[in-house]
Formats: structure tokens, C-alpha cells, sequence
């Protein structure tokens, strides 16, 4: 691939096309941001395609100036595996919403995450399906009264980082949309060697405003989220005097308020981004506790699945040496007919 | 029938001893545990080095393990084999070899007068009777009088056999397919030396087991040799008049997997085929996967989905994605395929049918996806259709569906079924080198590029993600005319619409002429088949030409977009026989193509169709002249 010939600027990277999202929609924040990780990793836009679902996120990849493929829904994550499988060379990301991924292809991102093609794997949560005008979603909390639930949800949501790790994910991350360090954890799950998944909790000003108010509120935010940094102990709030331990019961996580209580930071956990049981608990954190917001975990496996399917296909070539496929025909039982 | 009398004056002492048969029909059944294929595939191996023409068919159950003795627990393998070119596996057999009860009760039906059937009675028990669905025992109420019963205690005679080869009493057993294949080898004058290398092969690291299937195979060879029984006839089968070359065995997988990679080498692109485990697809995936070194990635899907939408992603990034399935995840695979029409890009689609509705009769064959295939889609959404008609044919259809796939870009699926699949017959095998190369020629050139322009046949340039200046997005919505951006404009749906539409009728100048198998445009009736159908249909036609009668054949491989020629072709005939496995789904297309006075055939019984069932078609239709 031909390396550009000039460093290519954040709005380089944005095509030709309007982008046709609602005004004030977070999806314009993220694309930003992808534009910026973009410029800053030097990306070939001639190496790069975007894939995408069905849904408002997943018109994405029109909008960048790079290859796009606009699939169907729920299915990117496999359109993406065949262009890795096709083309390992190719720095491919995929781009879906909270129904798109965790409903109707919660399968695909599941196998994908286990399999863990080179991807960068972003999940825009919004909490509600707005392309199709406002109806329940699986990660709407218990109650929501949506036009397909206008008696209030019964059903127990989806955690999106949970299912992430269970599904068995090396790089599991959350944002926020407007998060100033968005950048920074997508360019994290970028450079992670297998799928990067991140999570973007994103507002949808229509049918789900304030969604993550609660988390995002700008007064209160350092109360109410966590950002935990490899091998540093896990503090938060405003004057970083809480933190987080296990509780006695082993029952998960818990706040310890610094000097109260005769508590020590020695007492706080330091975080590890290669513990999975810890990411796990991280990753399991709800209001009232703080909501864990960063890379949760980052293990990388030791080669990607395109590479290792890539490095048997050597091996058999290797074994096989000279052998064509028509002399292999000739193998086994075969027999000869003269005249 | 394929018995033919003695003939007179034959000199020498096997000649005078042995029947002359010009073909026969073996059928190999017995409990799913007692080894019934390997004994087919055995047998087949020494009938190719024979050198007798031959097609096999296994029939095996859906249960992987079903309880021993039962019905449904039964497992067969017929061969029909001669000196003529044989065509299909034979209606019914001359000899069946039946290991236990059970295997007997389901093939009794299947028997005319006459047939040789070979019983081990060690295995007649009263359980195993009653488990058989027996009310009495067979051997004692008449019920077999009119066949040439050959009773003997084949697992007795196995065990005494094996006796000093330390397995336990329960593997001796379970050599005793191999005493039964000794003794047909001698029933068809058959050499034991190339099966007992074989056997050597295969089992040489069970050295205990190896050693007493080939004691085994001994014994019953000379058990027809030197015990003089009376029921057991021998027989003297010609060798047939067959084209000088290298032959192999090839199923219908076997062959459509190869024609699949010969067809991704000569476009020069790696084959990425990405399939879900179904019956009877399966083998395809197996088959391949195993040839991973020779330019394919396999790739095992989570589900049918996916499968498919990795082959469009495959075919995307350049390489030619391919998936495989059978009617269920056709189904499944619906919506995708209406992706890649509307991203016009190639997909090669394989449908291994089987018998339907819903789950159906998974190991039962049948052809009733035809009109799924041709228009089981949302939308308009037009794709190339094919039908392999043998399982050698396999072969060169795979590689025609990867020649139109890329030459048009454009999915296509190719039409294959259960019997196809699993049937195997002798393939000469080809010179690679010599067959025609199609290589694709990607677009580089950034000069005036637009990823919906077309070409004079409408196809649409293809781009590999990678090139430098020819970054584009495509989806599924609809799209503007040449640029390929999203568009709702009325007048543009209309044109893009009729686009699609015409560029896939547009393949039909890029494929033959529709010829005739036999016979003439002049004759009075045509038996147009598609598929599987074709074996039965042409030794049916051929059998009433041999009489006079003006029937020909005429066998469709494209079926969508169907041969310029065939309307003109089809309107010479006084009348038009459509014999499918289906309730008759090509004779609705081309009475709805042609308005041609076609007739239907049907049979949706999981089987193949017998030539006596097409003979008796045309009986009732000369009965029609008026």
C-alpha cells in the first residue's frame, strides 16, 4: 500500500458526503474523534474500510473518506471477518449500534470477540433504537417506556462490556462520546494485535436524551465515573479521596472513602488491565457505584486469527511442497484405463 | 432387467461355470455399526480396477447411532456396474447382501423375483427379528420364496475365521462385513490383492484388527469358492468399453469442491469458502478444508448468516468468497443474497438440496429449491442459477458458476443435491492446464472511476480495497446510477432496477447454446430434465430410441438466465415430459417463459428416480397419441 504523500489532516478523513445524522446526535462527536485517531496513526486511507450494520451508527462509514461497506443488520462483524480472511493487510474497523450488535447480530460480535480477528470493534450504545423511531433496546434499563413498551420494560438489559469479556474479548474498553479522551481509547483498541471492542455510551438526543446524565453530568462526573489507569490504584472523585476494594463477602467491588474509617490507599486495588475477573467486576459497575470508563482490559492473544489461519495455510503450502492441485487429484485410489 | 441369458458356446471352464451378467446391481445393508460403506467403497475400488463402468450410492441414516437391529438403524450401499456406460445406480438390485433382520424388512420391497439375497442368519435371532418389526420369521413363512436365498451364518463363520487373532468375541464381530465382501468378490470374480494392500493401508496401525478383516475377506472368498452352495450363482460381468486415461472415484462434494478451486486458480484469485455444518452440505467444507495448502481458506461460521456475509466480505476485499448450504440455510442466507446483488458483487452459492419443507428429510435427496433459488428473495433481486447433473459434473459446473460469478459480477448458485453429494462414479481425471483460464481484471485506474459505471455487458468494474485512489463505499441501499451513492430517487430505483434485471439476462449470451443429450428437434416428445435427474432420464430415452421411438432429452446446467435458444428448441416438439424430484417447478418456468405445452413429472419421495418410473411416464404419454 502506498503511504499518502503528505500527513493527512483530522478532516482529511471525512468524504464527500452530508452527513445526515440528527442535530446534536453524539455520533458527530465520534466521528470526530475517529477522524482524529485517523490523522494521528497516519492511516492510508486506501488501507482502511469501514464496515457497518443497519441503524444510525452504522451509516458511519459513508461518511469517511476511505472504503465503506454498509451491510445489513447485525451482520458486519462477519462482512468483516471475510475482508480480514480476504485480506489481512487491511485495517478494518466495524461500526454498529446497541441493536445492531447486542439484538439481532449479538451472535456475530460474540464469535468474532472469541476468535479474535485484528478489528477495531465500535458499539455505539444509546440505550434505544432510533433509526426505527424510538423502541426498546436490549440495554434499556428495567422500566423504559418505549412506542414497543408503553407499559414500561420487564425485561433484565444487556451489559455490553460484560458480554464483551464473556464472549472472550482481549481488549475491552468504555467512552463516553463527548469524553475529551475518546481519542485515546480508540487509538488504544486500534493498536491492540486482535479485536479492539469499545463500547461508546452515545446520546441520542431524540428518543433517549440524557440517557447517561446521571454518569456524564459535567458537576458531578468525577463522582460518578471511574477511569482506571494500568497500575495505579483505583481512585476517583473530585479530590481522588475514594477508591475501590474488594468487599469482605467477595461479592464484587466496593467504596472505600480514603482516611474515613480508618481506610488506607494500601487498601485500594491496583488495577491490571490483564485481570479478567477484575474487568469483569469493573465492567459490572451501575450507579450508585462509579462507572468504570477506559480500557478495561487489554490482554492481547498471542496472534490474531486472520494470521494464525494465515500461518497453517503457509504450513500446508510448506508440507506440500510442489504438489499442484492436479497432482493431488492423482492421489489416493486411482486407476488407469488403456486403449 | 439387467440379467441377460446364457450365452451359448462359451469355452473355458470359469466361462462355463459363471453367468454372464452385462451390468448388476449390488446392494450392500446391514446395521449402521457393521461397516456397510467401507464395504461399498471397498467393492467400488475393485470394480474401477475391473474396469466396469459404475455409479455408487450410500444410504445411510440420519441417526448417527441408532439403536442396533432397528429399521431405522440401517445402513446400505448400492453399486450398479457393468460393461455399458452406466448412467444411474440401478433401480433395483440384482443381489442384496442383508447382515441383519432389520436390513432385510427395509429392502424387501425393493426386490423382484429372482434377486440373490445373501442373509446372515447368525444374526436372525428372535430379538433381533421382533426389533426388525418381524412378526414371524421371514425364512419360514413364504415370504422369501420367490428370491434365490443364500442363508448362511456369516458372524459364525467370521468368528471361527478370526478366531487367532485376539480380538475379543464383540471386534471379531465386527469383521464380518469383510467375510460378506469376500465372498461377493468371488460371487464377480473379483482379485482380493488390491483390496488387501488397501486394507493395510488403512488399518495399519490396528495391526490385530488389519490382519483379521483380511482373514475374514479370505474366508468368505473361499467359502464361494469351494462350498458348492446352490443358491449362489457366479457371475461373469464384462469389462466396459471406457476412454483410454487416469480415472479416480469422485462423489458430487468431492468434484464440486475441486471445480470451486480449479475456477478460483484460472480467475487468479484465493478461494475464501465460508460455510455452517448442514446435511448433506457438509462434505464440501470437509473437503476443503483439508486442501487448505492449494489456495482455499476455510472458514466455519457461527451460523448461516455469517457464512454468507463472510463470503460477500471475502468477495469484497478481492478474493472469491463462496458458501455452501442446504434448503434451511438457503433460507437463512436470503437477505444477504440480496446484499450481494445489490452491491453486484460475485458470490458463488452452492445448495446441496434435500427434502423439505422446513427440516424435512435431511438425508433424503430432492430438487424443490429451484424456485427459491430463482426468486426467493426480497425484491426484485435477480442471481444466475445452475444445476451440476452428475457427480463429475460437479466439476465443471463449480467452475462455470466461478467463471459467470466473476465475469458478471454477480452472485450465483449453483444447484447440486443429497444424491449428487453423496453418489460417487468414475472421473477421468482432467488436465488442469489445458482447461480455459478466466483471470479477473481488477480496476486500478483512478481516471474516471465510478464503482456503478458498466461496461457494454453492464457488469460493473470490481476494486479491491487496497488501490490507491478508488476509495468508495457501498451497501445495500439503493444506489444513484454509475457514482453508487445512496439514492431514493423514483425515476433511478426504476432504471437500477431494470439494470440489475437485464445484466443477469445479459449472461445468456455468455453461455452455449442449449443442445440435446439425444435425439433431434424433429422427434415427437422431449424429456427435459434439470440435476440429478439426469442419469435415469437418459438411459430411459436411450432405451426408447434403441426401440424406434422419437424421444429425445434435453438436460438444462443454466437455469436462470435460461439458454437463448430454448424456446425455438422447445417449440419443435409435439410434447414436453418435465420429470423433477419436486411438484413441478422448472415445467411452471418454462410454461411461464415459453407458454409451451409442457407436462410434469413428479417425485417427492427422498429417492431417485427408478427408469421404470420414466418409462412409464412415456408409455402413458404415447397411450395420448391421438
Amino acid at each position: 500500500m502506498n503511504a499518502p504523500a503528505r500527513a493527512l489532516k483530522p478532516k482529511d478523513y471525512a468524504s464527500d458526503q452530508e452527513v445526515r445524522w440528527c442535530a446534536g446526535c453524539g455520533d458527530y462527536a465520534v466521528l470526530k474523534a475517529v477522524e482524529r485517531v485517523l490523522a494521528e496513526i497516519g492511516a492510508d486511507p486506501a488501507g482502511t474500510v469501514f464496515v457497518s450494520g443497519i441503524g444510525c451508527a452504522a451509516r458511519f462509514p459513508y461518511y469517511v473518506a476511505t472504503y465503506g461497506f454498509h451491510g445489513i443488520h447485525g451482520r458486519a462483524p462477519a462482512i468483516a471477518t471475510g475482508v480480514k480472511l480476504a485480506n489481512p493487510e487491511l485495517d478494518v474497523w466495524v461500526i454498529g449500534g446497541d441493536g445492531d450488535m447486542l439484538s439481532i447480530g449479538a451472535t456475530h460480535l460474540a464469535h468474532t470477540l472469541r476468535r479474535n480477528p485484528d478489528l477495531t470493534l465500535l458499539l455505539f450504545n444509546n440505550e434505544v433504537y432510533g433509526l426505527t423511531k424510538g423502541q426498546l433496546s436490549p440495554t434499556a434499563p428495567p422500566g423504559s417506556r418505549t412506542p414497543t413498551s408503553p407499559l414500561g420494560s420487564v425485561e433484565s438489559p444487556l451489559s455490553a462490556c460484560r458480554f464483551a469479556l464473556a464472549a472472550g474479548a482481549r481488549f475491552v474498553a468504555r467512552g463516553i462520546d463527548t469524553q475529551k479522551d475518546l481519542t485515546g481509547i480508540l487509538r488504544a483498541a486500534h493498536d491492540h494485535p486482535g479485536t479492539g471492542f469499545v463500547e461508546i455510551l452515545q446520546n441520542c438526543i431524540v428518543y433517549n436524551d440524557g440517557a447517561f446524565a446521571a454518569i456524564t453530568e459535567r458537576a458531578t462526573a468525577a463522582e460518578h465515573q471511574i477511569h482506571p489507569v494500568h497500575g495505579e490504584p483505583l481512585l476517583f472523585g473530585a479530590a481522588r479521596d475514594k477508591g475501590l476494594r474488594l468487599a469482605a463477602d467477595g461479592s464484587g467491588l466496593e467504596v472505600i472513602e480514603i482516611g474515613a474509617d480508618g481506610a488506607g490507599l494500601e487498601e485500594v486495588i491496583r488495577f491490571d488491565r490483564t485481570n479478567l475477573a477484575l474487568a469483569t467486576m469493573l465492567a459490572s459497575l451501575e450507579p450508585p457505584l462509579p462507572v468504570a470508563i477506559g480500557v478495561l482490559y487489554d490482554n492481547p492473544a498471542p496472534v490474531s486469527y486472520e494470521r494464525a489461519l494465515r500461518a497453517q495455510e503457509e504450513a500446508e503450502r510448506a508440507r506440500i511442497g510442489e504438489a499442484d492441485l492436479g497432482a493431488m487429484l492423482r492421489q489416493g485410489p486411482v486407476w488407469m484405463v488403456t486403449a | 432387467m439387467a440379467v441377460v441369458d446364457k450365452v451359448e458356446g462359451e469355452t473355458g471352464e470359469e466361462a462355463g461355470l459363471r453367468q454372464p451378467l452385462e451390468t448388476a446391481v449390488v446392494r450392500f445393508a446391514g446395521d449402521s455399526g457393521d461397516g456397510v460403506q467401507l464395504t461399498g467403497s471397498l467393492f467400488t475400488l475393485s470394480t474401477a480396477l475391473a474396469h466396469h463402468d459404475l455409479a455408487t450410492f450410500p444410504d445411510f441414516p440420519a441417526e448417527i447411532r441408532a439403536p442396533a437391529g432397528t429399521t431405522y438403524g440401517v445402513s446400505a450401499f448400492q453399486i450398479h456396474f457393468g460393461g455399458r456406460e452406466i448412467r444411474t445406480i440401478g433401480d433395483r438390485p440384482d443381489v442384496l447382501v442383508a447382515l441383519n433382520p432389520a436390513a432385510l424388512k427395509v429392502n424387501l420391497g425393493d426386490l423382484r423375483p429372482g434377486t440373490v439375497v445373501i442373509l446372515d442368519v447368525g444374526s436372525f435371532t428372535e430379538r433381533n427379528l421382533r426389533k426388525a418389526g418381524f412378526t414371524e420369521d421371514p425364512r419360514e413363512d413364504g415370504s422369501l420364496d420367490p428370491f434365490r436365498v443364500v442363508a448362511l451364518d456369516i458372524s459364525g463363520l467370521t468368528r471361527r475365521a478370526v478366531a487367532d487373532t485376539g480380538l475379543t468375541s464383540r471386534e471379531q464381530l465386527r469383521c464380518k462385513n469383510f467375510f460378506a465382501l469376500g465372498l461377493v468378490f468371488w460371487m464377480f470374480d473379483r482379485e482380493l490383492g488390491p483390496v488387501i494392500e488397501w486394507t493395510r493401508q488403512k488399518f495399519g496401525r490396528k495391526p490385530a484388527l488389519c490382519e483379521a478383516n483380511i482373514a475374514a475377506l479370505k474366508a468368505g472368498h473361499a467359502l464361494g469358492e469351494t462350498a458348492e452352495l446352490p443358491q449362489l450363482p457366479a457371475f461373469q460381468v464384462p469389462p466396459a468399453s471406457i476412454a483410454p486415461g487416469l480415472y479416480r472415484a469422485v462423489t458430487g462434494s468431492e468434484a464440486l469442491a475441486f471445480g470451486l478451486l480449479d475456477g478460483a486458480r484460472k480467475a487468479g484469485l484465493q478461494l475464501t469458502f465460508c460455510s455452517y455444518p448442514i446435511t448433506p452440505a457438509s462434505p464440501l467444507l470437509h473437503v476443503l478444508a483439508r486442501l487448505r495448502g492449494y489456495g482455499v481458506t476455510t472458514f466455519q461460521a457461527e451460523d448461516e448468516i455469517a457464512a454468507v456475509c463472510a463470503a460477500i466480505g471475502a468477495s469484497y476485499a478481492g478474493a472469491l468468497g463462496v458458501t455452501s448450504s442446504s434448503g434451511p440455510g438457503i433460507s437463512l442466507k436470503s437477505e444477504a443474497i440480496g446484499l450481494a446483488v445489490m452491491t453486484e458483487l460475485p458470490l458463488v452459492i452452492v445448495n446441496t438440496q434435500r427434502a423439505g419443507p422446513s427440516t424435512g428429510m435431511p438425508t433424503k435427496t430432492e430438487q424443490s429449491d429451484l424456485l427459491q433459488a430463482l426468486y426467493g428473495r426480497n425484491g426484485d433481486a435477480p442471481i444466475v442459477v445452475l444445476a451440476a447433473a452428475s457427480p463429475a459434473d460437479c466439476f465443471t459446473m463449480a467452475r462455470e458458476a466461478v467463471r459467470i460469478a466473476v465475469g458478471h459480477m454477480t452472485p450465483v448458485m449453483l444447484l447440486s443435491d443429497g444424491f449428487l453429494a453423496n453418489a460417487a462414479e468414475p472421473w477421468k481425471i482432467p488436465d488442469l492446464d489445458t482447461l480455459p483460464a478466466f483471470p479477473v481484471r481488477f480496476r486500478t485506474d483512478p481516471e474516471g472511476f465510478a464503482p456503478y459505471a458498466r461496461d457494454e455487458r453492464l457488469v460493473r468494474p470490481w476494486v479491491r480495497p487496497g488501490t490507491p485512489g478508488l476509495q468508495h463505499r457501498i451497501g445495500g441501499l439503493e444506489k444513484q446510477h454509475e457514482t453508487g451513492e445512496v439514492s431514493y430517487d423514483p425515476e433511478n430505483h426504476q432504471r437500477m432496477t431494470d439494470l440489475r434485471w437485464n445484466k443477469v439476462l445479459a449472461v445468456a449470451e455468455d453461455i452455449p447454446e442449449q443442445t440435446l443429450e439425444q435425439g433431434d428437434p424433429g422427434d415427437r416428445v422431449c424429456v427435459v430434465g434439470w440435476g440429478s435427474t439426469y442419469g435415469p432420464i437418459s438411459r430411459a430415452v436411450t432405451t426408447r430410441r434403441r426401440r424406434g421411438e422419437k424421444v429425445a432429452h434435453l438436460h438444462l446446467r443454466h437455469l436462470w438466465p435460461l439458454p437463448r435458444n430454448l424456446g425455438r428448441l422447445l417449440s419443435g416438439f409435439e410434447k414436453i415430459l418435465v420429470p423433477e424430484m419436486n411438484k413441478g417447478q422448472l415445467v411452471h418456468l418454462l410454461r411461464s417463459q415459453y407458454l409451451v405445452p409442457a407436462m410434469g413429472l413428479s417425485k417427492v419421495s427422498g429417492r431417485p428416480f427408478a427408469v421404470a418410473e420414466l418409462e412409464q411416464a412415456l408409455d402413458r404419454l404415447s397411450e395420448e397419441r391421438p
